[in-house]
């Protein structure tokens, strides 16, 4: 009844979890849930490269997938820097109360 | 087959966890269910023999990663925020870009195969382990790549630093 597991079964969770995290990243008003389906979606690619690369049988998706987690790092440091600073100035977090560049 | 039981426990987890992450209103209840589906990732990861991958998202993402964000979700006064609206005003328009997203994905999985002709899968099983592998790789063909992340780190550190003085 327990059929293997092939790369597709990867591929289709990863879809799910990226599309998971769209919904975050677009409806959400909270900046720091914002980021944190920011860095599902980053997760989602990383399955997606570990399984393609688990398919051709060499590291390099792998290596790819180490140099996402160091952009995740990267952009999750000053991503929260700046919402410290944007709260420090503007007292919300709520980002449809930053509008500041609309017209 | 013990791998088809464990592939769907961490993939429950981890559809579960994200859900939760998306849906709940308190912003650290938010936190830890997205803990939760990292590591069913990172148990992803191990079941896909990529040992490296596995303690690599223990450590950055769980340990540090999302330490930084309970940080964060202290020092920023989040009691006002969960008392509010949690979406926005125009989720109609993101539903349909998500919708859209959802049916080219769909489209895509079911059709692929046929629209893009996939490359020639050569399958040279690696001799040695998983780490080995990686070490080999990335310090030999991946050399100039890691150097330009450790200069994207030393920008990501200004760059938090110069965020958190204290007037910008």
């Amino acid at each position: 009844m327990l059929h293997p597991i092939t790369p597709e079964h990867y591929l289709v969770l990863s879809a799910a979890l990226l599309l998971i995290g769209t919904v975050g990243i677009l409806m959400r008003r909270n900046a720091v849930v914002i980021l944190m389906s920011l860095e599902l979606i980053l997760n989602a690619v990383n399955l997606n490269l570990v399984a393609f690369g688990k398919q051709h049988g060499n590291a390099s998706g792998q290596i790819f997938a180490i140099f996402i987690i160091t952009v995740a790092v990267a952009e999750a440091a000053v991503g929260l820097g700046i919402l410290i600073a944007l709260f420090r100035n503007k007292e919300t977090v709520l980002v449809d109360e930053i509008d500041l560049l609309k017209w | 087959m013990v791998e088809t039981a464990l592939f769907y426990a961490f993939a429950v987890l981890t559809i579960a966890g994200a859900i939760l992450t998306v849906t709940l209103r308190n912003a650290i209840h938010c936190a830890i269910s997205l803990i939760g589906s990292l590591a069913g990732v990172a148990g992803l990861y191990l079941l896909q023999q990529a040992e490296f991958l596995f303690a690599v998202q223990i450590v950055l993402y769980i340990g540090g990663i999302m330490v930084l964000f309970l940080f964060v979700i202290m020092l920023v006064n989040l009691d006002a925020a969960a008392k509010e609206r949690q979406y926005h005003r125009h989720w109609l328009a993101a539903a349909v870009c998500v919708a859209g997203t959802g049916a080219l994905f769909t489209a895509f999985l079911l059709r692929g195969q046929t629209l893009v002709k996939p490359a020639a899968v050569e399958q040279a099983e690696p001799v040695a382990g998983n780490v080995e592998t990686i070490a080999v790789a990335l310090f030999q063909q991946f050399l100039v790549p890691f150097e330009v992340a450790s200069l994207l780190l030393l920008v990501a550190i200004v760059g938090g630093v110069v965020m958190a003085k204290k007037r910008i």
